[in-house]
């Protein structure tokens, strides 16, 4: 029973928030290392671009909300994706046009298009700030809990209870199925095929033929899709701050990166290994160990290795962990 | 000959804020821009130079501003006599798990390695953990609302300009040594996770320097404005220039903060025109502009661009220190990545990579138009709702957002200078 109990903690407190938060970061590393893959260069704009599409999803929320359309149990913001891709979408073409653009046909360095990059996310950010305001929103509606903890409690009879929230299971299936698209279009479908091509060898695939600038405008295309999911269900799951979704940007490109920058299934597997580090690290693990030691040896603290302040230190450290014993990383991205 | 004109320029403008506005702001502007351009040399030591990207430039920054606390505050006794002893042991013994694992990890070979590697570093962990936690405990209890850390060494303030740039200098080599030699933009992601976790660092670890709850009453290096007035030859002296005490005090104290910072920033800006064109500098450049080559002559790269890496950070270190010691504070919770790393890099790349004159005359123009952008920006927005109802939603909405006008500007003015005039205001020779 106590075994059992320990493993309910420990489900509830670490592997569904984990597996939540690791699909909301695999989503994001994504985009990082479709850009990375194409176009050559570290976005610093994504966490932005991520904001960017939320911020249009939010507002869209907020006016089917005042309409009075819901989708009852489920959460709005989940008809205002769309309109949220397409906000994300317009802005990141017309970014492409306007700026990248020119130092593409330049053929200009990567590290120059990291500083355009910089720019673009000052702008972005910017944006957020006029048009929606620099404060903390929620958006989140509908069923709060597809299990609340008293309910599992008191259909188990275990001490401990098992909450589990709809934005997770609604993150985690949302992430499945955008996956799931994603390498059907990338394996399957003619473009999907000539985008891998242009990220394995540049020169190879202009000679056969494929058009530089269509491969491009699709990938900006799954780009802004996958951070606008990405960053609406962080939202649905915590909530809508511009400031946040630029500190995101540590942990994603450290998930790409510890996947292999390049390399969309290292960027998933990356993506969970950052999450599963972050949540089991900065968690107080007496809960679970109370259950699963023998009385006499309990600890007394709270068995918390850092605390939730330094989060972010667990993803720098895992980083700095690949960069000296993996630099190109755990599914052999492109690096170096 | 462009390079006096431009610099005329900016202090015509700066002189122009002295006229319309007050002598004070404009000598506020200067003494920040002073600084900002002690952090644009560094910066451009790194990029300028090397061609190496640094996005952690707060960091270093708060760094120098710790440094400033350590060094300049008097020690708290009741603290070190409650903990301060257990806390430096507790530090120690960190570092000792560290250095026995990285020793352990290179000794020992075979199946064994990981798992003695990963014992070392957890049996550390735990007694690290136990020394330090009752440690840091007892000192934060101790007069929460004044003290409640350990205090500095009570030493001169000047003393910890160059300690802060030790200890970002330190920070640098870290991460140097972890990041550099792989991919440029490696070195970006690194830099850019340090700085944050610095400032975690600076937010929680109350015991070191009180946290989010601030040191605030540094010892300043030039005389207070109060001691001044209360001084019957100093305001004899003001009068003889016609003016009344106050002003002249606050005027002089800001006048002679801008000398110490002239002074750091001449001796720093001739120290890195040597350095550019002597045969390190021919070097550096060399490096830059085509590693290959250099390696294949026989350069070490990856050990200059350490060398040149930790120097730039050193720089923006000693900048962070002159700043708290300016600002007479340490307050974590205003350390934001927009306003201290990628402003300071608008100010390199407008005023010109690769050029120290540049750099530093970038500082000074971004800088003013960081301070004046938000007023113009009000008197736009005024412009622009001025036809509309007051209290309409989307006028106050407008309004709310001039502050906001800072972060979309300043992306505009990199993304143009990068686009129409990439080499800068004054392009490298």
């Amino acid at each position: 029973m106590d075994l059992l109990n320990g493993f309910v903690a420990l489900a509830n407190f670490v592997l569904i928030p984990a597996i939540a938060y690791g699909s909301q970061l695999a989503l994001g590393a994504l985009g990082v290392t479709l850009i990375y893959g194409i176009l050559r260069f570290s976005n610093f704009a994504h966490g932005d671009t991520m904001a960017v599409g939320t911020m249009f999803a939010v507002l869209t929320t907020w006016g089917l909300q005042a309409m009075g359309v819901s989708l009852g149990p489920l959460p709005t913001a989940l008809l205002a994706i769309p309109i949220g891709i397409l906000g994300a979408t317009a802005l990141v073409l017309l970014t492409d046009r306007y700026v990248y653009k020119f130092y593409r046909a330049q053929k200009a360095k990567p590290v120059i298009l990291v500083i355009v990059s910089m720019g673009v996310m000052f702008i972005y950010n910017g944006l957020t700030r006029i048009i929606i305001g620099p404060d903390d929103y929620r958006f989140a509606d509908g069923e709060r809990f597809v299990i609340s903890a008293r309910t599992f409690r008191d259909m188990t009879g275990l001490e401990e209870g098992l909450a589990l929230r709809t934005t997770q299971v609604i993150t985690v299936v949302t992430a499945v199925i955008v996956v799931a698209a994603l390498f059907w279009f990338l394996n399957k479908t003619r473009t999907g095929k000539s985008m891998r091509a242009f990220s394995d060898n540049e020169d190879l695939a202009l000679l056969s033929g494929i058009n530089p600038e269509r491969v491009v405008l699709v990938t900006w295309l799954i780009v802004a899709s996958l951070a606008t999911v990405a960053g609406v269900l962080y939202g649905l799951d915590k909530s809508f701050k511009a400031f946040t979704y630029f500190q995101l940007l540590l942990p994603i490109f450290a998930a790409a990166i510890v996947g292999g920058l390049g390399n969309p299934l290292g960027a998933i597997a990356g993506g969970f290994v950052i999450a599963f580090s972050e949540v089991g690290i900065t968690y107080a693990w007496k809960k679970v160990l109370v259950y699963l030691m023998p009385p006499a040896l309990e600890p007394e603290g709270l068995v918390q290795i850092l605390s939730t302040e330094y989060k972010f230190a667990v993803s720098f450290v895992i980083l700095v962990i690949v960069l000296l014993f993996r630099p190109t990383g755990l599914f052999r991205g492109k690096s170096i | 000959m462009r390079t006096v004109l431009m610099f005329a320029a900016v202090a015509g403008l700066i002189i122009g804020t002295g006229f319309l506005q007050s002598w004070n702001s404009a000598l506020l502007i200067l003494n920040m821009g002073l600084i900002s351009a002690v952090m644009a040399l560094g910066v451009n030591l790194q990029w300028g130079l090397a061609g190496l990207f640094n996005v952690g430039v707060m960091g270093f920054v708060a760094l120098g501003g710790l440094a400033v606390v350590l060094i300049s505050m008097p020690p708290v006794g009741a603290a070190w006599q409650a903990g301060g002893g257990n806390i430096l042991l507790g530090l120690v013994l960190g570092a000792a798990t560290i250095v026995a694992a990285v020793l352990v990890w290179s000794r020992v070979s075979g199946k064994l390695r990981g798992w003695a590697t990963a014992a070392v570093l957890l049996i550390g962990m735990v007694i690290y953990r136990m020394v330090l936690d009752p440690a840091v405990e007892a000192v934060e209890a101790v007069d929460p609302a004044l003290a409640g850390y350990l205090g500095g060494l009570g030493l001169p303030v000047l003393l910890a300009w160059p300690v802060g740039g030790v200890l970002a200098a330190g920070a640098a080599y870290v991460i140097g040594k972890t990041a550099l030699g792989l991919r440029s933009d490696y070195l970006a992601i690194a830099t850019l996770g340090i700085a944050e976790i610095i400032i975690a660092i600076l937010k929680n670890e109350d015991w070191m320097a009180r946290g989010v709850k601030n040191v605030i009453g540094l010892p300043r290096p030039v005389p207070y404005e109060v001691d001044l007035q209360n001084d019957p030859a100093f305001v004899e002296r003001a009068a003889g220039f016609g003016l009344d005490a106050t002003t002249a005090s606050t005027i002089y104290v800001k006048i002679e903060y801008g000398l110490l910072f002239a002074a750091v920033l001449i001796v720093l800006l001739v120290l890195s025109q040597l350095a550019l064109n002597s045969p390190w500098g021919r070097m550096m450049r060399a490096i830059r502009d085509n590693e290959t080559a250099a390696r294949a002559m026989g350069k070490d790269v990856t050990g200059r661009h350490l060398q040149v890496f930790v120097l730039g950070s050193a720089i923006c270190g000693v900048a962070g220190a002159m700043m708290t010691t300016l600002d007479g504070q340490l307050t974590p919770g205003s350390y934001q990545p927009l306003r201290y790393t990628f402003l300071i890099w608008v100010m390199v790349i407008v005023g010109g990579s690769g050029n120290n004159l540049g750099a530093v005359l970038g500082g000074f123009l971004i800088w003013f138009l960081w301070v004046q952008v938000e007023p113009m920006g009000q008197l736009l927005m005024t412009g622009i709702t001025a036809g509309m109802a007051d209290g309409s939603w989307l006028k106050d909405h407008l309004m709310d957002s001039v502050q906001h006008m800072r972060l979309l500007t300043m992306g505009l003015i990199l993304l143009l200078v990068l686009r129409l005039n990439p080499r800068g205001l004054l392009p490298e020779r």
